[in-house]
């Protein structure tokens, strides 16, 4: 039985309907490019907001324990090194900024330069992991794994790490506060951690978008698909920025 | 509560008491628990009878055979306010009836009688100030406020007593309280009711409500000889406490007499009143509660006491009324490695380490 | 009850139509590798039932074990494994996925005149995310089960047991995300995807109930998957965040993970609350009364739901003044609740009322999610909560919520949509009798309990005191009663997938835009997107268009 007459003022027959009326990358369950683009855009803003919450519950960790363990926190976070996590973080913001130029490409039609600023994203984000790998394997050296051979040494005996001594001099911890500074190296892993999961993902789809932008997918009017990854993108910035201080900026002048 | 007429209370408790679909009540709080369940047991009858005529008489007066065609009706106002105008007004009564009780709870009077619960898998242990120790039962008089401490030595348990209407959650790493006056001589159940491992359902005991004299009788009878002050003490010295925490004018750390119960303000400034939850924070993680004035040397004693421990050195503590007493201590141990040093430590010196226990008391 | 609005075309000359989603395409991977919301449903349908009755079979087994007082049917390791598997499949994976992913995925494009949901590569990955959290949690129970609760009590989960806690906590947190994406793609699908003319006061309830949901799925499961993710640290690496002695505080585990799992019990109802205001409205003839106050108040509970979930830690040592704060709330988010009820309840005044299957399953939804709900206004004055928390009332409270108001909603909504679905009416007879059958078992079952847990009985106890046998053995009585009330429609409902009467279009002769289609419908829903020019349960309109079609096939 077709459907009844209120919907169907005269029904179109489904075979009869010539495939090639709608644009080539409208799927089929949408009325309209605009459509389309709409709903996926507004997809991509909500799935964002997911990822916030996901995060939210590390970030409401670390706003309890930096509360209740000012100190350990403090001395911990002089054992990151400023110099990379500031690089890290124009890094990432100049990924974000090649990315929208990309973005900006693609709706151009740019196709070389689409290619190039998506490239160029992929290259930033490679190098902002390597640095991270650096930070973690020294981070692994110096015993400052959570729950892995896990050292207080460096905040018990403050004069046993020359490198961060000679900046920051700091007191020696007793041993109750020291105990406290594997939290928050276990918030820095965790919420860094976690980011740069994040980050692989998303290389993971810009090495995939590189290849389709090669071959011209996203500079013939249908940019949808980079706008919402360059959304993503952005988003894995604006994290690091929210970490970068809460991690690296405590209290640089005891 | 008992303005009800107390025969007719009585009666409706007995009865449902002796039917076992009730408690017994063997509080001063339970009666007032029961008045607030009884208006909710109410409320909910009313409602429910209110929503069950409701759907029934509609369903009769208006099935098809009866009222073959519908009258489509968009809503009303007035109705949408009266229900939820109604029910808002009960349930908020409800709140602030539930939080009164909440409070009186949770809030104990200052002269209670104090017992300490330290709740592990798959025991509970009762400690009562004179040094009586019990497993898995408590011995309470009637008549007397009755304060519990609570802590778990390792996941979460909950120590409850229906007859009473209370309980409350053990937990490791913080103290918990409850309080309760037993009303009627009786054995009444305790329960673990948080679910914490194979045996949960085995952590359960007795409640022996006792008239005063009973209770003194089992007190005379079944103490260890020594009080939990006593035990305390023992620890207090035997882990050197006291060569911080004495009478002398140049003593690294505050003197502890009579500090129980009064005001203190912190190296961080803040001020606080000293209660149990505070020393054992103190002993265990001493650089975020430094009393002011004082350097920021003591070391923790986090895995070198047990909470039966802490909870004997708190006991000590808070019965330390005067000078002579820390003197006592004092004099009652002769290994005080640091008794003679008269200079104040630089802050450099590791705190690592405390000093020497001569041995660590786990009672 | 002779008198029915059922109004089914002649059985003689019936055929279901040819052309439809299920026969559109042949062979598993046309299944398998679908992007029509219609089949996932389907799929889905298939996969919770199979869950439902593993569940099922666990409450059976502890249901057996409560017979006597002492733990003599099964280790008490065991039965503690048994209720931990009970309480995470039924919750994760069936209780959850229930309405939104079968009727919601089916019915929510067909109710705005979409063709299909926004994303539907999405949905299907939702399927087999879900699909994979259930492997995991059979793996688990393979494996020896997990013993820690399905609220993983740190530290009990971290430091104290043995089990299969991180296989457990995984298939949770992917079945998490099965939830979030398909939150995600109802709101979208609801925000960009109606039809002309479907204003948002012109879309069923139905939708209204689900994007309520939506937003508690999307908001809240993250936190669940963060907390999961945090707890399987703690337990492998031993970070501290959680445990004491390092710092960390086993009550941040309690916040993060009621964060989300208060949310969770709104998820889990509010889509049958909508489902009931599709039955109610239908079988009294009548646009329910006060849509407007439906529509707000299921969005009351969504917002409200998120800021009462201390209400589980009440005795947990939080202070005085976070007690208040979410007592009051509590009772705040009581409040729309009792509204709906009361609106559905007068949608039958001065309807024309029969009391077809879908209906009875409402009337069982309206009393006993009303006991539920009160009871819950019980636990949530601070006071009364601290003699009935952790006991057998707070069992029977959500028992009665989930499973006589939710779970009675989804079967009221199985057989309301099934022949939408299939194409076949069930059995009216035997599915009024298995309703009645379940409403008497679901009562001595649960009722029993709310007893107990006065009594002051544990929840969690695999042996008791003896003195609590006698109600003890009237709930394992009432869970066998109950038992054979559930099986009852898989067996008819398969039955009529063969030998079921043709439904035709719309056989409830219902509004909504789902039932001007055919039964089943086509694999897009409408030939031509429909113009909706008539407010929702417009009965008014509905007689228009059936005498329209009288005279243009006459």
């Amino acid at each position: 039985m077709s459907d009844s007459s209120a919907i169907a003022q005269g029904a179109v027959a489904e075979a009869g309907t010539p495939h090639g009326e709608h644009p080539p990358y409208q799927r089929h369950h949408f009325e309209s490019m605009d459509q389309q683009a709409d709903a996926t855009n507004f997809a991509m803003w909500l799935f964002l907001v997911t990822e916030v919450m996901f995060f939210g519950g590390m970030f409401t960790a670390y706003l309890i324990y930096r509360n209740w363990y000012y100190p350990a926190f403090v001395s911990a976070s002089h054992q990151l090194s400023i110099v990379w996590g500031t690089t890290n973080t124009a890094v990432l913001i100049t990924s974000s900024f090649t990315m929208a130029m990309g973005v900006w490409c693609a709706e151009t039609r740019r196709k070389s330069g689409l290619v190039l600023s998506l490239v160029l994203t992929l290259l930033l984000g490679l190098v902002f992991l390597g640095i991270k790998s650096i930070e973690y394997h020294e981070k692994w050296e110096k015993h400052h794994v959570p729950g892995l051979h896990y050292s207080m040494e460096a905040f018990l005996n403050p004069a046993s790490d020359p490198a961060v001594f000679k900046e920051y001099h700091d007191k020696p911890m007793a041993l109750d506060m020291a105990r406290h500074t594997e939290l928050y190296f276990f918030l820095y892993f965790a919420m860094t951690g976690m980011h740069a999961l994040h980050m692989i993902v998303g290389m993971a789809i810009l090495i995939y978008i590189i290849f389709r932008a090669r071959a011209g997918a996203y500079t013939s009017g249908h940019v949808t698909f980079v706008e919402n990854f360059g959304l993503y993108w952005h988003f894995v910035d604006i994290i690091w920025i929210f970490l970068y201080p809460l991690l690296y900026l405590i209290s640089r002048h005891q | 509560m008992n303005d009800i007429s107390p025969v007719l209370w009585q009666f409706l408790v007995k009865w449902m008491t002796n039917f076992a679909l009730f408690p017994p009540e063997a509080s001063k709080i339970a009666p007032q628990m029961d008045a607030l369940y009884f208006f909710m047991v109410l409320v909910s009858l009313v409602g429910l009878t209110i929503v069950v005529l409701l759907v029934v008489g509609f369903s009769i007066l208006y099935s098809k055979e009866r009222h073959p065609k519908a009258i489509q009706i968009e809503g009303s106002t007035l109705l949408e306010a009266t229900w939820t105008i109604i029910p808002l007004g009960l349930f908020l009564i409800m709140f602030v009836w539930g939080a009164l009780l909440y409070f009186r709870i949770y809030t104990p009077p200052a002269n209670a009688m104090n017992i300490y619960v330290v709740g592990k898998q798959w025991m509970w242990k009762a400690e009562h100030e004179g040094g009586q120790h019990e497993i898995n039962s408590l011995h309470v008089p009637t008549g007397k406020p009755v304060q519990l401490t609570l802590i778990s030595q390792d996941v979460f348990h909950s120590f409850s007593i229906p007859a009473f209407r209370v309980k409350r959650e053990a937990i490791p790493g913080r103290y918990t309280t409850v309080w309760f006056e037993a009303t009627t001589p009786g054995t009444y159940h305790l329960f673990c009711t948080q679910y914490c491992g194979t045996d949960h359902s085995q952590m359960i005991g007795d409640v022996v409500v006792m008239t005063p004299a009973d209770f003194k009788k089992w007190l005379a009878g079944s103490t260890s000889g020594h009080s939990l002050a006593q035990d305390g003490e023992r620890l207090f010295a035997s882990l050197s406490c006291n060569a911080c925490h004495n009478t002398r004018p140049d003593a690294r750390g505050p003197n502890l007499a009579n500090v129980y119960g009064s005001k203190l303000t912190l190296s961080t400034g803040e001020a606080i009143t000293v209660d149990d939850a505070y020393l054992r924070q103190a002993i265990l993680n001493p650089s975020q509660h430094i009393t002011q004035g004082y350097a920021p040397i003591m070391p923790t004693y986090q895995g070198q006491v047990s909470e039966e421990g802490v909870i004997d050195l708190v006991q000590y503590i808070k019965q330390l009324d005067s000078d002579y007493r820390v003197q006592q201590t004092t004099t009652t141990t002769d290994l005080l490695p640091e008794s003679e040093q008269t200079a104040a430590p630089a802050a450099a010196k590791p705190a690592g380490q405390p000093g020497k226990p001569q041995g660590k008391v786990n009672p | 009850m002779s008198s029915t609005i059922v109004s089914l075309p002649d059985q003689s000359t019936a055929r279901i139509p040819k052309t439809n989603f299920l026969t559109k395409e042949n062979g598993l991977l046309s299944w398998l590798l679908t992007g029509d919301h219609k089949r996932i449903a389907i799929l889905y349908l298939i996969s919770i039932t199979f869950f439902f009755f593993i569940g099922g079979a666990l409450a059976g087994l502890i249901r057996l074990e409560l017979l006597t007082p002492q733990s003599d049917l099964m280790a008490t390791d065991t039965y503690n494994k048994v209720f931990t598997m009970h309480g995470v499949i039924m919750i994760f994976l069936f209780l959850v996925p229930s309405v939104p992913a079968t009727l919601g995925n089916f019915l929510i494009p067909m109710m705005l005149g979409a063709k299909d949901l926004a994303l539907p590569k999405i949905n299907l990955l939702s399927w087999y995310l879900y699909v994979v959290g259930g492997c995991l949690v059979i793996y688990t129970m393979v494996a020896g089960g997990v013993d820690t609760g399905w609220t993983f009590t740190t530290p009990l989960s971290t430091h104290y047991v043995n089990t299969n806690v991180m296989s457990t906590g995984m298939a949770v947190f992917i079945a998490g995300f099965s939830s979030i994406f398909t939150g995600l793609n109802f709101i979208v699908t609801i925000h960009k995807m109606r039809c002309p003319g479907m204003t948002w006061f012109r879309m069923p309830l139905f939708v209204w109930a689900h994007y309520a949901a939506s937003i508690l799925m999307v908001l809240g499961t993250p936190v669940l998957a963060i907390t999961i993710v945090l707890m399987a640290l703690e337990r492998t690496v031993g970070i501290g965040v959680f445990d004491p002695t390092k710092g960390g505080d086993p009550l941040l585990f309690q916040h993060l993970f009621w964060f989300y799992s208060h949310p969770a019990v709104y998820i889990m109802i509010l889509p049958g609350m909508g489902v009931i205001s599709e039955t109610i409205s239908t079988f009294s003839r009548k646009r329910v009364f006060g849509y407007t106050a439906v529509a707000f108040s299921s969005v009351a509970i969504a917002i409200f739901g998120f800021f009462v979930w201390a209400h589980h830690m009440f005795i947990m040592g939080i202070s005085n003044y976070a007690v208040l704060v979410f007592s009051l709330l509590t009772m705040l988010v009581a409040v729309p609740s009792a509204i709906k009820i009361f609106n559905w309840a007068f949608t039958l005044y001065k309807g024309s009322i029969t009391f077809e299957t879908p209906m009875l399953y409402s009337f069982g939804f309206m009393g006993l999610f009303t006991i539920g709900g009160m009871t819950g206004v019980f636990l949530g004055a601070s006071g009364t909560d601290i003699h009935l928390t952790e006991t057998y009332f707070i069992v029977a409270h959500f028992h009665f919520v989930m499973v006589g108001g939710m779970l009675m909603a989804f079967l009221a909504g199985i057989h309301f949509w099934w022949p939408k679905m299939t194409g076949r009416m069930y059995p009216e007879k035997i599915s009024q009798m298995a309703a009645v059958i379940t409403f008497v078992g679901f009562n001595l079952t649960f009722f029993p309990q709310f007893i107990l847990g006065t009594l002051g009985m544990p929840r969690r106890y695999a042996a008791y005191p003896p003195e609590f046998q006698v109600l003890n053995v009237f709930s394992t009585a009432g869970a066998t009663i109950l038992g054979v009330g559930y099986l009852m429609p898989v067996l008819y409902l398969t039955w009529s997938l063969k030998y079921g009467a043709i439904a035709g279009n719309n056989p409830w002769q219902a509004t909504g835009l789902e039932w001007q289609t055919q039964s089943p419908p086509l694999t897009e829903n409408f030939t031509r997107i429909p113009i909706m020019d008539h407010e929702a349960y417009d009965y008014e309109w509905l007689e228009q268009q059936q005498a329209k079609e009288v005279a243009s096939v006459g």
